[in-house]
């Protein structure tokens, strides 16, 4: 069962479009992440969702029942915010209850709320506190509280991490997920970071300028981005996107970097990259590789001995991060990232061999930006 | 260098301190004069002059101003004018407070069509001088059959004092984050939940801004008091007048300075005991 159907929303606010035509479906259960850049529409579409703002056009869907004129309070939903918006002037056990009373549920089903939701998270002896004695972890399990005592179809998640420290977010973060997993929930949650996205969601909406770029699962979102701003916002470092040249190679076809200079690098492509790269043969096209697929010299990438090809190149800087080694490179005449486990030590300057994972090359079309193989 | 600016400091700090306790003792001088004329005889004053120290601690003053003292052929003292004042000033600063809150919420947390303009002409009332309204509020109190009673001053002061109240309530409800009253209408909370249970308990600062703002100022308003009630009706501002004037035989500083100074306590009062919270409220804007 479709818990949340989005069709055909848009909204303006003056003359700035901030969403552009937003379709999206989400099942009962599912993870929801919701990201890209500020300013990319992304709260407002989780506002319209709640209800608390309306859209200019589509339809809201939620549990199968459509909620356009529905009220906030009656679409069967929960929402945890980035400022938390804990009631400051209530104690923990007011904030958790007050929507409670606002729908006129019995005392005794109250408290028998209160005492589930708090053992779930471990916020049992703070009930008596108020919101400005809790810790920024504290007040974010409080506000998970509140949303979770309502067991509503929909959980809406508002950036919860990002007023926590670095620390604290990875581990609320893990929190979130396992609490997904244990009540069964479905959950939509906005947020700027990729890492939140690509650790949490079931399926991830990358959003910029008002429209959703691509709408898939995490693999195939770092994997096989649609365009070049999602091949470019998800990971980090990010995936390295150098223009090239498809030519013919053999009974196949390689992408070559740097074409006709004397360091140009050439990469052969999978059959299945062939498919979509004939149209482009001869043609400059943006190739897209992750910094992973670009390693130590005797790194071997799967099973398949010939997916690893063999370069040379002078090494420019190197960022050690302690669990591997950022690498800047040039192949071809382009600056690339490539990431070495940590005991190879590269000589910063000289010329350093390296291995190539040419299996999960990506090519975009330089004019509409698209995926092409 | 420490030691140079220590050395130097006090004849700087001699003159700061010379100027302020001699304008300090100018402002003070006419207070001084009545708090001592107070409890002074009238032979006492009569026979040197207004200016003078006590020659012996007369108290009974008090008691005249506050009960036996004829004004305008009532000899009741000020006291039945106190208690007009209080009639006045208790309902008037309750009702515009809350009316200032109410309104105040809505327009900083309820963004409607125009509210920036609503909240503009408003207070545009604060700008507005008294003297500009009295013929308006003439014809409204006769054709409301009010004229001539504490109601019509209640009236009065609460329609006026929306728009102070509703200026310093608007500014320290814009600083509740928004993100609050979107979590309380996902709650199922209401206009007036929201406001019952989560703005208001927020306002106590404010409330109490307000609150001393709007007593001191009905309570010290004398125009319209003056201009709307007369005899029994009068608030105790307007009263005072008629008991500087209405004396035929020889003025009795006396009596009358007392009565200006149980008429001048109320507000005192207000001030140090609430002074603290109105110099905080008037600096604090953030709910954090």
């Amino acid at each position: 069962m479709s818990a949340l159907r989005i069709a055909g929303v848009r909204k303006r606010f003056g003359a700035q479009e901030v969403l552009k035509g937003i379709d999206l479906e989400v099942d009962s259960g599912e993870f929801l992440v919701l990201v890209g850049p500020s300013g990319c529409g992304k709260s407002t579409l989780l506002n319209i969702i709640a209800g608390l703002e309306a859209p200019g056009e589509g339809t809201i869907e939620i549990g199968g029942r459509l909620v356009n004129d529905v009220e906030p309070k009656d679409r069967d939903i929960a929402m945890v915010f980035q400022s938390y918006a804990l009631y400051p002037t209530m104690t923990v056990r007011q904030n958790i209850t007050f929507g409670m009373e606002c729908r006129n549920v019995p005392k005794r089903a109250q408290d028998e709320a209160v005492e589930r939701v708090s053992r779930l998270l471990q916020i049992d002896q703070l009930l008596h506190r108020k919101p400005s004695q809790l810790s920024g972890g504290q007040r974010q399990r409080v506000a998970m509280g509140r949303a979770l005592v309502r067991d509503p179809t929909l959980f809406l998640f508002d950036e919860p991490l990002s007023n926590l420290d670095a620390k604290l977010r990875v581990e609320m973060r893990l929190e979130i997920k396992q609490l997904h997993r244990r009540i069964a929930a479905t959950i939509v949650y906005v947020t700027h970071d990729q890492i939140e996205a690509m650790t949490m969601a079931t399926r991830i909406a990358v959003m910029h300028q008002g429209e959703v770029q691509q709408f898939a699962d995490p693999e195939t979102i770092y994997n096989r981005p649609a365009n070049l701003f999602v091949a470019r916002f998800m990971g980090a470092p990010p995936m390295n996107c150098v223009s090239a040249r498809v030519v013919s190679a053999g009974d196949g076809l390689a992408a070559v970097i740097g074409a006709g200079r004397p360091d140009a690098i050439q990469l052969p492509l999978s059959r299945e990259a062939e498919a979509g790269a004939g149209a482009f043969k001869d043609r400059a096209v943006v190739l897209g590789i992750r910094p992973e697929c670009i390693a130590e010299e005797d790194r071997r990438f799967g099973a398949d001995e010939r997916g690893s090809i063999a370069v040379e190149a002078p090494v420019e800087m190197t960022e050690p991060t302690g669990a591997e080694t950022i690498v800047l490179m040039r192949l071809g005449g382009e600056q690339l990232l490539g990431r070495v486990s940590p005991d190879v030590r590269l000589p910063v300057g000289g010329n350093a061999r390296f291995a190539v994972d040419a299996r999960k090359l990506c090519l975009f079309d330089p004019a509409t930006e698209r995926l092409i193989a | 260098m420490a030691e140079a600016i220590r050395r130097q400091a006090p004849l700087s700090r001699w003159v700061i301190y010379a100027v302020l306790v001699a304008f300090a003792a100018f402002y003070l001088v006419p207070l001084i004069v009545t708090v001592l004329n107070s409890v002074r005889t009238e032979q006492d004053i009569g026979s040197t002059s207004v200016v003078g120290w006590p020659r012996e601690l007369a108290l009974s003053n008090f008691g005249k101003a506050w009960g036996t003292y004829c004004i305008a052929q009532r000899c009741e003292g000020i006291s039945p004018f106190m208690w007009n004042s209080i009639l006045m000033v208790v309902p008037a600063t309750i009702i515009s407070t809350l009316i200032g809150a109410l309104n105040g919420y809505s327009i900083a947390l309820w963004r409607f069509r125009g509210d920036n303009w609503v909240f503009g002409i408003i207070t545009l009332g604060v700008f507005l001088p008294e003297q500009m309204k009295l013929v308006p509020w003439t014809l409204v109190l006769r054709d409301l059959g009010l004229s001539n009673t504490i109601t019509a001053l209640v009236f009065i002061h609460v329609i006026q004092g929306i728009s102070f109240t509703t200026l310093f309530c608007r500014n320290y409800y814009v600083a509740i984050p928004p993100d609050l009253l979107k979590a309380a209408k996902i709650d199922g909370a209401g206009y007036f939940r929201i406001f019952w249970r989560i703005v208001l308990p927020l306002s106590p600062p404010i409330l109490i801004v307000t609150v001393i703002w709007q007593f001191t100022h009905i309570w010290n308003e004398f125009l319209y008091g003056v201009t709307f009630t007369t005899g029994a009706q009068q608030p105790v501002t307007a009263a005072l007048i008629a008991l500087s004037v209405s004396v035929a035989e020889a003025p009795q500083y006396g009596v009358q300075s007392a009565a200006v100074l149980i008429a001048a306590l109320p507000t005192l009062l207000v001030y140090l005991f609430g002074g603290k919270y109105f110099l905080r409220g008037l600096t604090a804007g953030a709910v954090k």
